[in-house]
């Protein structure tokens, strides 16, 4: 059509000169203030850097120094990264365990597990495991056997107390062991409510198609309801981990004294420069972390696979079943 | 077959149910024999899809019976008096009852071939070969050959319910049930649903369907159900209860289909 339609309020141009728009090319909205913005950030950038430089207290020599010592790179591996990683496996087990308590039909269990989510996430960490670390004044040996054991050899008359193992707790006291369940214990209770977030997300509707499906509860759980709540649970999973990773430095309290953060502040205090045990602690946390950033974009990627975007995987498989056809 | 010759497939007894003090269903007598077609129709909340449901224990029933090829459903029946089935007995009876929902609810992690092997594999612990073997003639069947490796996300919606039919069809179900398995498509995408619930039908598979689909209703049930306010209006074939309705609500009702179609 090359005339207008009628009624339109612009003169109708003659059909010769008729040429309709093209492809804009306008000109961008101007953003003056971000300019000033950028100034005002890359003076205050200037004026760390200046500081960082010419201040020698901060000493980066003595804290790359520190960060290399043997006992800060022990505490590293054997305080911070291995108390880490078992506090992480005990809080995401027992966290999902109670999820499913939580979310049961049983109000016994139901019962329990709000109590424990209650208790643990009311108790700080610090706490928690000065009591674990000291529990040998209250039970020197524990013991596991029959209930009541000893009550009923004693009234029985028997010379054993049914007991079937113990040990003394002052022999594991100050041992990586107890942080390790101070902080899993405490991760659980967080991990019992971020866990509960991702299975009530999950539409009911998958559950109502694995039950006429015939699966039992467990197995609507495991290969259903839970890999398409790790979408959901994986992001403040990551967060927790990241958390965990600097809560370690808490383990000083039971007293672990082999752990990061303790090992370069000794350092730093023995050379009387404070400040560069400090940085040497910081600089090996932000590695740390960077690193599990990059693991939890990749687990991402995995339990998000058949939501969003195709994987490059089923990518390449498609394209093979339709060139095949 | 446990009952005997000419025994129905599926007989439910003054079927019951009522949530939260509202009754869905008030005393349902349906029985549907093997290798037969049923529709159930009716307004919304006249509790067909509630009925479905309760034949395969997604809900409990509160009076009543229902028996699934001779086995009373969610029950034992001890010298008269009822024991609730545990849940692994309630699950055993229902895999040999298929299922098709509205919403497809298909695994969204799982790819299609993924979908149809899962509970062949871990409910039957069938060898896996085999299982595989029979998704892809399956899936062949619904007219999805060419996409065991896609995701249910990357498929129309028509796609995603031809697979859920299949998945359905791979524990070699006695019994298919079918929860307005159109109502959720694109009119462009309905037909090819109805065409594989065809196909299935003349394979003398025995299916309860809930539809508003008056045609499939018509060439495809031997038995239509009208029900309304939670009981039976009316019932026959096809040619006598859609051409010829006698009851007031049944007329009504089929009037606003063919009015609203």
């Amino acid at each position: 059509m090359s005339t207008p339609a009628a009624g339109s309020g612009s003169p109708a141009p003659s059909a010769a000169t008729v040429d309709r728009p093209g492809v804009i090319n306008a000109r961008p909205v101007r953003h003056p203030w971000r300019w000033v913005a950028i100034a005002v950030i890359l003076v205050l950038v200037a004026m760390m850097i200046s500081s960082l430089v010419t201040n020698p207290k901060w000493d980066f020599g003595f804290a790359f120094q520190i960060m290399q010592q043997t006992p800060v790179l022990e505490g590293l591996w054997k305080g911070t990264i291995f108390g880490t990683i078992a506090s992480m496996i005990l809080g995401v087990g027992l966290g999902v365990v109670l999820a499913v308590m939580r979310l049961s039909d049983n109000p016994v269990l139901r019962a329990v597990a709000f109590a424990y989510t209650w208790f643990f996430r009311a108790m700080p960490r610090y706490v928690l495991l000065a009591i674990l670390g000291s529990l040998g004044f209250l039970y020197a040996q524990i013991r596991f056997g029959v209930p009541f054991g000893q009550q009923i050899a004693s009234s029985l008359g028997l010379s054993t107390d049914l007991t079937f193992f113990g040990f003394s707790w002052n022999d594991i006291s100050s041992t990586i062991w107890v942080g390790v369940i101070g902080l899993g214990l405490s991760e659980a209770a967080y991990m019992a409510e971020i866990a509960r977030a991702g299975i009530l997300s999950v539409d009911k509707g998958q559950d109502e198609a694995a039950r006429a499906l015939g699966m039992s509860s467990g197995q609507r759980m495991r290969r259903i309801v839970l890999p398409q709540a790790m979408r959901v649970i994986v992001p403040p999973t990551g967060n927790e981990t990241i958390a965990m990773v600097k809560d370690t430095s808490l383990l000083t309290a039971v007293p672990v004294l082999t752990e990061l953060y303790y090992q370069a502040y000794l350092f730093g205090q023995r050379g009387f420069k404070i400040i560069p045990g400090f940085v040497a602690a910081t600089l090996w946390y932000l590695i740390i972390c960077s690193i599990l950033m990059v693991g939890q974009s990749y687990l991402e990627k995995y339990f998000g696979r058949g939501f969003g975007a195709i994987p490059k995987k089923t990518k390449e498989k498609l394209m093979k079943i339709e060139a095949d056809h | 077959m446990a009952n005997p010759a000419g025994a129905p497939l599926v007989h439910a007894v003054n079927v019951m149910k009522s949530f939260h003090g509202n009754d869905v269903l008030k005393g349902i007598d349906m029985d549907v024999h093997k290798g037969q077609v049923v529709c159930l129709l009716g307004p919304s909340g006249s509790g067909k899809t509630t009925f479905l449901r309760c034949i395969n224990q997604l809900e409990t029933i509160d009076g009543g019976r229902i028996w699934v090829d001779g086995d009373l459903m969610g029950y034992a029946d001890k010298g008269g008096v009822l024991h609730r089935l545990s849940d692994k007995a309630i699950a055993a009876q229902r895999r040999d009852i298929g299922m098709v929902f509205q919403r497809f609810n298909l695994f969204p992690h799982k790819t299609v071939l993924e979908n149809v092997m899962e509970a062949p594999i871990q409910v039957k612990r069938e060898p896996k070969k085999e299982v595989e073997q029979r998704a892809m003639e399956l899936l062949a069947k619904v007219g999805l050959a060419d996409k065991p490796a896609a995701y249910p996300g990357q498929l129309s919606g028509g796609q995603q319910q031809r697979v859920a039919i299949a998945r359905a069809l791979a524990m070699r179900p006695k019994l298919m049930l079918f929860d307005e398995p159109t109502s959720a498509l694109d009119p462009e995408l309905v037909g090819e649903v109805l065409t594989t619930m065809r196909e299935l039908a003349d394979t003398g598979m025995t299916m309860i369907v809930v539809t508003h689909e008056m045609g499939f209703a018509r060439d495809v049930a031997d038995r239509v159900v009208f029900m309304d306010g939670g009981v039976v209006v009316e019932e026959g074939p096809p040619s006598e209860v859609i051409s010829n309705p006698q009851n007031i609500r049944t007329k009504t009702f089929l009037r606003r289909m063919t009015e609203g179609g």
